[in-house]
């Protein structure tokens, strides 16, 4: 699920934005650049907590030594409203005793401090022990050494000045402000995750993971009307470091419509301008008319459908019933699976992936330090497995953990979170106005929009950023009000054709939403363009007198 | 310990304010001890407890802002978070939207604090996930719960002499109940300040009803029907149009509240007259702090009366720019209802559905605040008064302004807190007219 709104912090669900303050502790910008803890102090840090869970009696023990800097940058108009740099920095420990898990945290960085917080876990893990009905199964996974990974970036946007953001933001806005926007709040948005992980298997991994989400939400007004109109950016949050946004023109596509969207690098006044310009006419486009229409999915719109759709009901710990009370659960249970399910039509092949470079997902290693990988969830329509870690694996038969484990915080106990959940382009050339030209009656749609599915996953409600009508294979005005209902296997059984691989994208977000307290974890969701026949589409205008 | 006392934290604040050289400074403590506990398949899945304080230090020079924030208190690491502070105000650039701190306000203390919640224990949570756990095993249902109990204090000071401090328990416990096949779903949740008031071994009676009776549900036609939304039901969507009640965004035309040709619609009728929400600090089921984040104090401040906008919430800035008062935001809503239970209203209602749960709400339309989402854990035909079958889940495609416009009765309000709002919420149950499903949902 995705949180809800821009700038409104909430639960279950992807979503916009999240207040500032729950990440830690504020820091001034410069500290963003310095201050890593030395590789040998998180070692000897580690192995101090390792000797003493097992020495208290733990079977297993792993250590996360964690530093996480976050910073916002949020204009509004022509001023820049705040700028939030903030830190967290402590060890969480997690042991496996009396067949049971433990887990405890601290911000004490010394060798008492973890070592003592390691006999909480074990003492944790022996109490949760006395009610367990079964062991902890751990699927093995092999002692790396001294290994290290780091996001593949050419700038950390840490390093880059403030003022350089906030000069880039009001840039952006006066842009929009000038081309018909009365409204612009736009924001820049930077996380690095220094990761330690060490366990008692023999693994002590170094990651340095980078991501970076330029937002905007430019508003139109019409006062005669009383009508107002929204476009939200059409970039995506990507594993990328400030090179993002260097604008690269061969990074832009220009779609049949006009539309100008963006690949790995992002010009964000120039989407300002086209933002402006398109909430203006937003207003005046006609309502779409109810019905069954052919639909054609830019990824910039897609990924979201992905993973609403795919990417939850394929977490096991969702299918098992273990987030029935939160997120909940999941229609792709375990015997669909065994019975081949048809989830989708022979285009539909879509993989988890956990090292796609760029992407939000992409690690060396999970968080229970298992090397990442790439695998198929859905094969040429059939539904073929789910996503998994350490303690799950035996339950489906696997032999290893899918590496796709996360806790949001050192703080916070690790998990299954979802992997980058992708629909592989198609195989045989095909370009979107190839694509287009034989739709007779259908909608071309960019960039997401409202979202809201049940909770097995069955039933979901999409809008989105753009939308033009498409008549007799030609793409013509733009129209408004249109949101299309899904069955999620009818939908993705009515897929009659994905774009070829020159035309895949990314999107995703920063706050997918899971478990109780809640975490948030960053995915990202590629396809190329998709064409859906015969989908439920209704207008959602109305009247309030 | 992270929950300090008047005097220490006081003793902090004041120390702050003395430190900074800047043209202002507010100071504000803010700690908090929450534990919990969760459950799934029948089975504690994990618990723990978290707890925290931090100091935040906001200076200004002039237009220049800087914040800085630290959880160690001696003299040098106060020093150091105020020079933080002030460094990075002077780096900053101006805010032309800057109003300076509030001068001494006068707060009146609410009793948000409950010393049977303070003291929940491990054992105390580990009884709560038995007592739902028990009762379902032993029907053959399968729960998944949790519960998060904390107690917080929250102090600030700034260089004006303004000075609040306050002490505040919470209580929230969310419990769903699955029938063993998985055919049934049944939810409960409480919020609530004082645990003396809560029992989970009754609290789990309502989930375990709810899924039983709601296995077998029979899908019928989606269209426009007259329910009965439970009060936790109603929340979901009225939890959004909340969000909109502020006068700068209906001003600038962007809001539900704005008025064609400018200005908004502050004293025009926009929901049926029996529509009255309050919001009160001080309402004795949903007690909440008498300031709001921005130290402002929070009144009784009628919000809708008789169906008409009554006010709309300034920020300062935006109080002074239109030369109104600032209000503080509302922490609850208290709307106005009439006596009858849920089960009362049922009685009245010759055909109807009964929808117990809203879920994944969001928004469709801010123009009209269209919201989308789901009926679950629970929806029923009713028929001559009476509930008659389950029915299988709906999509719904609902304005909570046009829904306030269709009210056939409302009943006796509680207190309640959506999945996705911080506002406590006391809210009745609704009977509505014209309510409109949009599909049929094959979740469970």
């Amino acid at each position: 699920m995705l949180r809800r709104d821009f700038l409104t912090a909430s639960g279950f669900g992807v979503g916009g934005f999240v207040l500032p303050s729950t990440f830690g502790k504020l820091i001034a910008a410069e500290a963003l650049v310095d201050g890593a803890i030395a590789i040998t102090v998180k070692k000897t840090l580690a192995d101090a907590a390792l000797a003493a869970a097992t020495a208290a009696g733990a079977s297993y023990c792993d250590v996360r030594v964690g530093r996480y800097l976050r910073q916002f940058v949020i204009t509004r108009d022509a001023h820049v409203e705040n700028v939030v740099n903030t830190e967290s920095i402590g060890v969480g420990i997690r042991v496996i005793a009396g067949g049971a898990w433990g887990f405890a945290a601290t911000n004490d960085m010394t060798t008492d401090g973890v070592a003592t917080a390691a006999r909480q876990a074990a003492a944790i893990a022996k109490a949760n022990a006395r009610n367990q009905t079964a062991p902890v199964q751990l699927a093995p996974t092999p002692g790396v050494g001294e290994v290290s990974w780091r996001a593949p970036i050419r700038t950390s946007a840490m390093s880059v000045p403030v003022k350089d953001k906030a000069a880039l933001l009001l840039d952006v806005n006066a842009a929009a402000l000038a081309n018909g926007a009365d409204f612009i709040q736009s924001i820049l948005f930077s996380v690095n995750e220094q990761k330690y992980f060490a366990s008692t298997d023999g693994s002590y991994i170094d990651q340095d993971v980078h991501r970076i989400w330029p937002l905007m939400r430019v508003t139109a007004v019409d006062k005669a009307t009383g009508k107002f109109r929204t476009r939200s950016e059409l970039s995506a949050p990507m594993g990328l470091g400030y090179e993002y946004l260097d604008g690269n023109k061969a990074d832009q596509t220009v779609l049949p419509n006009g539309v100008v969207v963006y690949g790995k690098s992002y010009d964000m006044k120039a989407d300002a301008i086209a933002a402006s310009k398109q909430a203006r006419a937003k207003i005046k486009a006609p309502s779409v008319k109810p019905g069954k229409y052919d639909l054609v999915l830019d990824p910039s719109h897609t990924w979201l459908t992905i993973h609403e759709s795919v990417g939850h009901p394929t977490e096991l710990d969702r299918v098992l019933g273990y987030e029935a009370n939160y997120a909940g659960t999941s229609f792709a249970t375990l015997d669909k699976r065994a019975n081949h399910f048809k989830y989708g039509s022979d285009h539909v092949t879509i993989v988890a992936d956990k090292i796609q470079p760029g992407s939000l997902g992409a690690v060396g290693y999970d968080d229970e330090g298992v090397k990442t990988k790439r695998w198929d969830l859905i094969k040429d329509g059939v539904l073929v497995d789910y996503q998994v870690i350490r303690d799950q694996a035996h339950i489906i038969g696997k032999k290893a953990s899918d590496g796709c484990c996360y806790a949001d915080s050192w703080s916070s106990v690790q998990f299954q979170r979802m992997a980058n959940v992708s629909l592989l382009p198609g195989k045989a050339k095909l370009s979107v106005p190839d694509m287009i030209k034989d739709v007779e009656n259908g909608i071309y749609i960019v960039g997401d929009g409202s979202f809201s599915i049940d909770q097995q996953r069955y039933n979901a409600q999409f809008g989105g950023q753009l939308f033009y009508e498409i008549k007799n294979g030609k793409v013509g005005g733009m129209i408004e009000d249109v949101a299309y209902q899904i069955r999620t296997p009818e939908f993705w059984n009515a897929c009659v054709g994905v774009c070829d691989e020159s035309d895949y994208r990314l999107g995703g977000s920063f706050f997918d939403g899971k478990g109780q307290p809640a975490q948030v974890s960053a995915v990202s969701h590629g396809s190329s363009t998709a064409r859906f026949n015969g989908i439920n589409v209704i207008s959602t205008a109305r009247s309030l007198g | 310990m992270s929950i300090f006392t008047e005097a220490q934290a006081k003793a902090i604040l004041d120390k702050v304010i003395a430190l900074s050289k800047a043209d202002q400074c507010t100071a504000q403590l803010k700690g908090s001890i929450d534990g919990n506990v969760r459950f799934a398949l029948n089975n504690v899945s994990t618990s723990g407890i978290v707890s925290n304080v931090d100091l935040s230090v906001e200076v200004a020079f002039g237009k220049r802002v800087g914040i800085a924030t630290i959880n160690e208190f001696d003299d040098a690491a106060l020093e150091r978070v105020v020079r933080r502070a002030e460094d990075l105000a002077k780096l900053a650039p101006e805010n032309p939207e800057f109003i300076p701190a509030a001068a001494k306000q006068a707060y009146k203390p609410t009793a948000t604090f409950s010393p049977a919640t303070a003291a929940i224990t491990p054992e105390y949570r580990a009884q709560v996930a038995a007592d739902s756990i028990q009762p379902c095993k032993a029907e053959k249902l399968v729960a998944a719960g949790f519960l998060q109990d904390g107690q917080s204090f929250v102090a600030f000071a700034n260089s004006k002499g303004n000075f609040g401090y306050q002490q505040a328990t919470n209580i929230d416990y969310t419990c769903t109940v699955r029938t063993d096949g998985g055919r049934g779903s049944g939810w409960v949740g409480h919020n609530l300040q004082d645990a003396k008031a809560f029992d989970a071994s009754a609290d789990i009676r309502v989930a375990m009803r709810k899924a039983s009776a709601s296995a077998q549900a029979r899908a019928i036609e989606p269209g426009k029907y007259t329910v009965i939304l439970e009060p936790v039901a109603a929340a979901g969507l009225l939890g959004f149009m909340f969000n909109d009640f502020r006068a700068r965004e209906s001003d600038e035309g962007r809001s539900f509240l704005s008025k064609k040709g400018g200005g908004n619609k502050l004293g025009e009728q926009i929901f049926d007259p029996r529509v009255n929400f309050t919001a009160d600090p001080g309402h004795p089921d949903a007690l909440v702090m008498p300031w709001d984040d921005d130290g402002l104090p929070r009144e009784r401040t009628p919000i809708v009366t008789d169906g008409k906008v009554a006010n709309l919430q300034y920020t300062r800035y935006w109080a002074q720019k239109q030369g109104k008062r600032a209000t503080g935001e509302p922490g609850n809503i208290i709307m106005a209802g009439g006596t009858k239970t849920t089960a009362e209203l049922i009685k009245t209602t010759a055909k109807g559905i009964l929808v117990t749960r809203t879920w994944y709400i969001r928004m469709v339309d801010p123009q009209t605040v269209l919201l989308t989402g789901l009926t679950r854990d629970g929806t029923f035909y009713i028929e001559n008064g009476q509930i008659k079958y389950p029915l299988k889940n709906f999509r719904f495609n609902e304005s909570p302004v046009i829904m306030l416009n269709n009210i056939e009765e409302l009943g006796r309000p509680v207190r309640v807190k959506g999945d996705e709002s911080d506002l406590i919420m006391v809210l009745p149950p609704m009977k509505l007219r014209d309510f409109t499903f949009t599909s049929l949902s094959d979740a469970v």
